[in-house]
């Protein structure tokens, strides 16, 4: 029997306002519990929200980059649920009318090719507080620092047809919403959150099945692994004859498993209804546009004027755009005068990115910074240094030494080009192998590397490297 | 149309209210008198009403985006029934 | 002291004929004797009230007095008051000390009012006696065995018997209207957007109005200078000037076009009271205004739209009433739900349950659309009837209420009997549009008021409509016996 998968994301992103969305209290993370938790965040009686302007323009934003509509009018709801984490009893959020509806985005697809990724809507809400279940004489603590935190949730359409789908859609609206600095992405920080609804269904059956929604699946690779998971147990149900039920459940990255949340069990009646202490959220066509003035490149924009501008393939566009900060500083060492683009497109994906990796850093917290590192490429390209060197030069910039004209004259790496100093060493070491000079000369090519490896051991690996080998060539012929 | 007594269990749930059991009886006459009452305006013909949701035809104002409020857990804890280490505590919360 | 006006206690502390404290000491003692039997406060706030009299004499002997400087009031204990216990009437908020100002208290507090106590209200505003207090109820100071209206009764009461001058209340169905004319007072329940509802704590958010109660029309429009204007932590109120009230109500009646909707006087108006309305209308086409029949066709739905929309919206307000951060919380909760359930049900009394659960159920999955989306469309049409009337003339008058005040316990029994009370003051908090209530006369020996409604923002025409009323006649200067 053969199976398709069918995934729906919905994405929550925390709005990098300084302020929360309907008070003044901070939002920045980290805080002891409850200090940033003002009467409002609190659910005090007899206080009221205010809507966040900033909160608003991000919305608008995201709307305007993924060519969504832009609601003239929408409309705060209030959804009314008890739990400790949501101090009023309710959240403020979008029901009937969200801010933003109707737009895409486009991913690459493992084949190569692209897709569209409907996006259903996107709507302002707050975040709620957390519990946090450390004993506390069996019972459980409550932080609203959390509480009033502006939400964009982005719900995607069930567009999705398997988990590396599901990544990629969601790496891409991270991407995107780190590039119009609409939120920090911080997935550690549950600044990025997913839910993930899942369902299955024969190929060929248009009908839906029936789905179940995935809570808690913070990270990229969580997700993957979680939707996999979880396909497997609806197949698994359904081929040993039962039926999925609509439910909850939540993703436990410890056990790779998928588990029914028995508190969300419980028949969830809403009662959704408009806000009375919220008026209807007006966006008129002037603010759309001034908005509009404020939209930097995206993504996708910048992938293909870079494969233009720098002559790169589309791998490595795709690659350096990945983010905003790491395209910029691919840029800005690109531009510099007698740096190679290509050379440099390299060096940022592989040494730079490892060093990066290896120490956990953002690009922008990078010691080689883009000016040491395009330095360091133009003395290759002038041939000061070789490549096998500049690797050295690029570990002591990283170790903080210095730039890379510091480190080579400091470390005496400059390298050899004077032919006839070259053609020197190579006749001490040819002298001082005479055994292994013979069996060469009678044919045994392979011992071309030996001779190689023998000079440049002789000149601490400064020489450089072409003219050893044409030197050695001419030479060993005799 | 009456509300039963299973009906006003239901409601009292959702809003997470406990009402005894010789009570119940009593809110389902109350309410359902009250539902009654409000079912007369089914007789309004109101197919070509827009909702009101509010009584004045404003658009919501935006505050600008600054930090006002400074730590006040505190006094803002003075009526909490049970803190500790700066937290509400509440039985144990079961996901 | 006890029996002069607001606006004649500031002329007198001006003129130094007695001081803050002084008169403040007075209004105590009056509180001492007279509030055990009424019942019309929850907090008296002795010491804090005459340290604030002194800092106010301080000011007025400096010459740095404004109009209000020195006077005492008294706060509905709806309104948050920093440092105080702020009850709403509710066994809830009993151990409630509020860690702010409402923005009206605080706007009376910067004019130098000086702040009595805060007074008895049916719990959570709920109700038109003042019975469903958790502090008990309140009489009415015109007959102990009748109730003083509600849910602002305390505040009634309290001004009633000259206890204080003036108070504040607020007015989500008839809540300050219903009150003053019980009690031969003026209740002025202003545009919905005009006072800040910041720190008032919510019933139905978007029917909910502060207001005031004193004896005159003048006594009003001096505190709602005050306490009218913008408030930037509301995001309802409205940014828009504030008329001198005080000068505007010179307005002369004359060309006033009144405006009497026959609907008013069906069966349910006890037919005195519709003839004291009658009786009113006289003196005001006498001083050159007119009167004009006009209708309200949709008149019928208002309070089935109020009893769909104010329980809706307070189901949802009180549902931060959870037994976490604040407020009445059971003992020893086995867990979660308990923790709500015995929590809100011990805090909440009868008819805030009654409430909560209607408003839940007209919001539920199913009925939304039959119950709470059909109410905000017959909201519309009873909204389109008074904006269509005050096209033909500038105010509307008629009965505050069909009755006047009715026996303690006499209407508990059945609530839809208590609900019908408001008929005539529900309508115009569901258009959002100002009223007035007074002084009309009386039924029984018991007082009856005269309810004028205006349009939005027309709070200074109303107060002028009643100014030159109170110029005219004296019922508003009758004091009940035994508080003379």
């Amino acid at each position: 029997m053969e199976w398709e998968t069918v995934i729906g994301l919905e994405i929550h992103a925390q709005l990098a306002t300084r302020s929360k969305i309907f008070s003044g209290a901070s939002t920045a993370f980290g805080a002891p519990p409850n200090t940033q938790a003002c009467l409002v965040d609190l659910g005090y009686p007899g206080v009221l929200p205010v809507l966040n302007g900033a909160a608003v323009r991000m919305a608008v934003k995201f709307g305007l980059a993924i060519g969504a509509r832009i609601a003239p009018r929408s409309v705060f709801a209030r959804k009314n649920y008890f739990y400790p984490d949501l101090p009023k009893g309710y959240q403020i959020s979008q029901y009937e009318l969200p801010v933003v509806s109707n737009g895409s985005v486009e991913i690459e697809t493992e084949a190569g090719g692209s897709k569209r990724i409907g996006v259903t809507r996107a709507h302002l809400e707050e975040d709620a507080g957390k519990s946090l279940h450390e004993d506390f004489k069996g019972m459980s603590g409550i932080d609203l620092n959390r509480a009033g935190t502006p939400l964009l949730e982005i719900v995607s359409e069930p567009d999705m047809r398997s988990a590396k789908e599901a990544v990629a859609y969601m790496k891409k609206i991270h991407s995107l919403v780190r590039y119009l600095e609409i939120c920090d992405g911080n997935m550690q920080e549950g600044s990025f959150r997913c839910d993930a609804n899942v369902s299955v269904r024969r190929k060929g059956e248009t009908k839906f099945g029936t789905r179940c929604e995935l809570k808690n699946i913070n990270s990229f690779r969580f997700v993957e692994r979680a939707i996999n998971h979880e396909v497997q147990r609806q197949i698994e149900l359904i081929e040993g004859g039962g039926r999925v039920a609509q439910e909850t459940r939540l993703y436990d990255p410890d056990r790779n498993e998928t588990r029914s949340m028995r508190s969300k069990e419980e028949a969830n009646d809403y009662r959704y209804f408009p806000d009375p202490d919220l008026l209807p959220l007006e966006i008129a066509p002037a603010f759309i546009a001034e908005v509009k003035k404020t939209l930097p490149e995206l993504p996708d924009q910048k992938k293909t004027r870079l494969m233009q501008q720098y002559g790169l393939s589309a791998y490595d566009a795709g690659a350096l755009i990945a983010s905003r900060e790491l395209a910029d500083y691919y840029e800005t060492v690109a531009k510099t005068a007698g740096v190679e683009p290509k050379l440099a497109a390299n060096w940022i994906m592989g040494e730079l990115s490892a060093a990066l990796n290896k120490d956990n850093l953002e690009v922008t917290a990078s010691p080689v910074s883009a000016a040491m590192l395009a330095g360091m490429l133009k003395r290759i390209q002038d041939n000061t240094i070789s490549g096998k060197l500049a690797k050295e030069v690029f570990e002591a910039m990283w170790a903080g030494e210095g730039d890379a004209d510091a480190v080579i004259s400091k470390k005496g790496l400059r390298q050899i080009t004077d032919a006839s100093a070259i053609e020197k060493i190579i006749e001490d070491v040819m002298s001082g192998n005479p055994g292994q000079l013979a069996a060469y000369r009678s044919g045994k090519d392979k011992l071309f590397a030996f001779f190689v490896g023998q000079v440049m051991k002789a000149t601490q690996g400064k020489a450089n490297p072409q003219q050893v080998n044409e030197l050695l060539l001419k030479k060993l012929k005799g | 149309m009456p509300l039963t007594a299973a009906d006003v269990r239901h409601i009292a749930r959702l809003a997470r209210l406990a009402i005894s059991e010789q009570d119940i009886q009593v809110y389902a006459g109350n309410l359902s008198k009250i539902l009654d009452f409000v079912a007369q305006l089914d007789k309004a013909d109101t197919s070509r009403v827009t909702p009101m949701a509010h009584p004045l035809e404003m658009v919501q104002r935006l505050r600008d985006d600054t930090v006002a409020e400074s730590n006040q857990r505190d006094l803002y804890q003075e009526n909490a029934p049970q803190v500790e280490a700066g937290l509400y505590l509440v039985p144990k919360v079961i996901e | 002291m006890h029996t002069k006006t607001l606006a004649e206690l500031a002329r007198d502390l001006r003129a130094r004929k007695y001081s803050s404290e002084e008169l403040t000491r007075a209004c105590l003692a009056r509180i001492e004797r007279f509030n055990p039997d009424l019942n019309a406060f929850i907090s008296v706030l002795r010491e804090q009230a005459l340290t604030d009299a002194r800092a106010a004499d301080v000011r007025i002997s400096k010459g740095g007095a404004g109009p209000l400087t020195g006077l005492p009031i008294v706060h509905k204990d709806i309104f948050c008051t920093r440092g105080v216990k702020t009850s709403c009437g509710s066994k809830m908020l009993d151990n409630f000390v509020a860690p702010y100002d409402a923005t009206i208290v605080e706007r009376l507090k910067t004019a130098g009012t000086v702040l009595l106590g805060k007074t008895n209200m049916d719990e959570f505003a709920m109700g038109s006696s003042n019975e469903t207090s958790f502090y008990g109820p309140v009489k009415n100071p015109w007959d102990p065995r009748r109730v003083p209206g509600g849910s602002s009764g305390g505040s009634a009461a309290a001004v009633a018997a000259r206890l204080a001058p003036a108070a504040t209340g607020t007015d989500t169905g008839g809540s300050i209207r219903q009150p003053a004319a019980f009690t031969n007072l003026t209740g002025l329940k202003p545009t919905y957007g005009r006072v800040s509802r910041y720190g008032m704590i919510a019933f139905a958010s978007s029917l909910d109005q502060a207001g005031v109660i004193t004896h005159t029309a003048a006594d009003a429009a001096l505190l709602m200078q005050a306490i009218a204007g913008f408030d930037a932590r509301d995001s309802t109120s409205v940014d828009r000037p504030v008329p001198d009230y005080t000068a505007e109500l010179e307005r002369p009646l004359k060309g006033l076009r009144i405006g009497l909707p026959k609907e008013f006087f069906d069966k349910s108006l006890d037919a005195r009271v519709g003839d004291a309305v009658h009786a009113a209308l006289a003196v005001y086409r006498q001083h050159g205004a007119t009167v004009h029949d006009i209708s309200l066709p949709n008149f019928w739905l208002s309070v089935p739209t109020y009893y769909v929309v104010a329980p809706a919206e307070c189901s949802s307000n009180l549902s931060r009433f959870d037994g976490v951060r604040f407020g009445h919380r059971c003992e020893n909760p086995l867990d979660l739900m308990d923790l709500y359930t015995r929590s809100r049900g011990e805090g909440f009394g009868a008819e805030v349950k009654r409430r909560i659960m209607t408003g839940t159920y007209v919001l539920s999955a199913g009925y939304y659309d039959a119950y709470y989306l059909k109410a905000q469309q017959t909201r519309a049409l009873i909204r389109q009837d008074f904006l269509e009337a005050l096209r033909q003339v500038d105010v509307i008058m008629g009965p505050t209420a069909p009755t006047p005040a009715f026996g303690l316990g006499e209407k508990t029994g059945d609530p839809i009997t208590m609900y019908l009370n408001d008929i005539y003051a529900n309508g115009v908090n569901l258009a959002g549009l100002p009223g007035i209530s007074i002084p009309m006369g009386f039924v029984d020996k018991l007082p009856v008021g005269l309810q004028i409604i205006g349009n939005y923002f027309d709070e200074s025409r109303l107060l002028a409509a009643a100014h030159q009323y109170q110029l005219e006649t004296d019922w508003h200067t009758r004091i009940p016996k035994g508080f003379e």
